[in-house]
């Protein structure tokens, strides 16, 4: 893969764990005057500022294109993440355990299965190949590489989900849908690798058993998500979706 | 109290709150139109109705929405009685998967409380509860009792689990019509995606056992193929075949996607090679209401109840 590239050392400090604070936004807002006081007492959070209009970012642009290039985008990061597993050394040494190996090699063909296809889906409206930044990650090491998949295949639900209302053509929301649920799946055996019994944790999912969001996944926003897929790409990769606030 | 502070401090975290309230000129016109009446002692119920009004929508829900979410809240019944019948089978023994399979209770706990509230008084059988009365884990006998063995249960476990998510997945595209609503139903969507995963994990042995896309007794996190139909096909192979139409809800087995044959389509990263399965396993696919109540009916009891399920 020659658009991986090399990390340098300044890159490495910079980058940081993909694992941001979640910011709370609407869509508990449909169950009633329950909702409403949730709201009060949220009323409270900070809401950071994301960055907008950038020259330096390639924007995914707006419509369903801009959310197929979204997703094109994080397909794009995972397949790269997981194809660089497959030469690492955690993923090459005779002592990894076959079936943890048999996943691996399973989740990076689904993940260049999904690049593959939103290149092929969206032409020449597809945003150019991206460059990743993999200088955090230790390909050599079990832990590092289980912990960022797990950011990964987390990110990739949340982005998912939180982009499924800006969906214009019913066939993109279902294709969407077909995706998100593999990532999911990947997500869960990823966390159950490191630490069994977590395929749901209160980091990924509201823990309340009451609420309106009871049980549900914490869906990103793009910027959100973006915020944290950035530290993951080059300069001249990173992205901005401004179509979608 | 502050109304118009308190109004002003939900819109930092809920942008459209004003929509919700239609408009701003409509939430002063509310009040002033009380203003006489606002006494300390009305503030909180007229509060309640202003958010009840902007939040609520259980009378502005369309049939399509309120279909599908009483199709998943039965579903989530089906499931929820379920993993709970389980736990409290003493003589089936989960071990250490009892706290998974609790926290999977849970979440479809959390489920069913979601979407009571948003279907209101438009929820399945009232908004009342359904019990494990209502339902017949064996489907008619066609399949071993559940609680009897642990094979048997993440069998018929890996049967909903994998309903369900096909389920969600399908019904989606109904709920457009409001966006918090969809989100919603997505959110739990790839919270069933995630319980199907840890389910086929432990069903195929654990973490150090290697999935099968022969063996459907070892299946992988990731439906591969049709499953073979799955634990027992004369009953759970409708769980992974096409719905109808085809066309829109194929079969798990589907390689087609959006026109474009996702294997052939794919480069195989370091010299790996992209198999039929992988090419099936990157796509979930959807089920259609119809299909999804078909098999929901195999597994209701003869109980009044039980008969108006997934009717």
């Amino acid at each position: 893969m020659s658009k991986i590239t090399q990390p340098t050392r300044e890159e490495a400090e910079v980058a940081k764990p993909l694992f941001v604070p979640i910011k709370r936004r609407s869509f508990f807002m449909y169950a009633g005057a329950t909702a409403g006081a949730t709201a009060l007492l949220l009323a409270g959070c900070d809401d950071d500022d994301n960055n907008s209009n950038d020259p330096n970012l390639i924007d995914v642009g707006s419509g369903d294109t801009g959310i197929l290039n979204y997703a094109y985008a994080l397909e794009q990061l995972e397949a790269a993440f997981y194809t660089q597993v497959l030469t690492g050394g955690y993923y090459t040494s005779a002592n990894t355990n076959a079936a943890e190996k048999q996943i691996f090699l399973d989740i990076a063909l689904h993940e260049k299965i999904h690049a593959d296809f939103f290149k092929t889906a969206l032409g020449n409206n597809a945003i150019q190949g991206l460059t990743p930044d993999f200088s955090a990650i230790n390909f050599g090491d079990r832990a590092s590489v289980l912990n960022y998949a797990k950011a990964f295949e987390d990110l990739g639900v949340a982005a998912y989900n939180g982009a499924g209302r800006y969906i214009e053509d019913p066939k993109n929301l279902v294709l969407a849908g077909k995706i998100v649920s593999v990532e999911a799946r990947h997500a869960a055996l990823i966390r159950d690798l490191i630490s069994l019994n977590t395929f749901v944790g209160d980091d990924v999912v509201d823990f309340s058993l009451t609420s309106a969001t009871a049980r549900q996944e914490k869906s990103k926003t793009p910027a959100q998500v973006l915020e944290s897929a950035n530290l993951y790409l080059a300069p001249g990769s990173k992205l901005s979706a401004n179509s979608f606030k | 109290m502050d109304l118009f502070k308190i109004i002003s401090d939900i819109e930092k975290v809920d942008p459209e709150v004003y929509e919700r309230f239609d408009t701003r000129r409509r939430v002063f016109k509310h009040m002033s139109g009380l203003g006489k009446k606002v006494t300390a002692a009305t503030l909180p119920g007229l509060l309640s109705a202003m958010f009840q009004k902007a939040y609520g929508q259980t009378s502005g829900l369309n049939a399509d929405i309120v279909a599908t979410l009483n199709l998943a809240l039965q579903l989530e019944y089906l499931e929820r009685n379920f993993y709970q019948t389980a736990l409290a089978t003493t003589s089936l023994n989960l071990g250490s998967d009892a706290a998974a399979i609790a926290i999977i209770r849970d979440d479809e706990i959390g489920h069913i409380a979601a979407l009571k509230q948003v279907l209101g008084t438009q929820a399945f059988n009232g908004g009342n509860d359904v019990p494990a009365a209502a339902f017949d884990y064996t489907a008619g006998g066609k399949l071993p009792n559940p609680f009897a063995s642990t094979a048997n249960f993440y069998a018929t476990a890996q049967s909903f689990v994998d309903t369900g998510m096909r389920a969600y997945k399908g019904g989606a595209p109904k709920l457009m019509s409001n966006k918090d609503i969809l989100q919603a139903a997505l959110n739990i969507h790839s919270v069933e995606a995630r319980h199907s995963s840890h389910v086929r994990m432990v069903r195929r042995g654990g973490l150090t056992a290697a999935g099968s896309t022969t063996d459907q007794s070892k299946p992988k996190s990731w439906i591969s193929g049709n499953e073979n139909g799955g634990p027992v096909p004369a009953v759970t192979a409708p769980v992974y075949n096409a719905g109808n139409p085809a066309t829109d809800f194929p079969a798990e087995s589907n390689i087609m996607q959006a026109g474009v044959n996702v294997q052939t389509n794919t480069t195989p990263p370091m010299n790996q090679t992209i198999t039929t399965a992988a090419a099936t396993e990157a796509f979930d696919e959807p089920l259609d209401a119809d299909t999804v109540k078909a098999i929901g009916r195999m597994f209701r009891s003869n109980t009044t109840l039980g008969q108006s399920l997934f009717a």
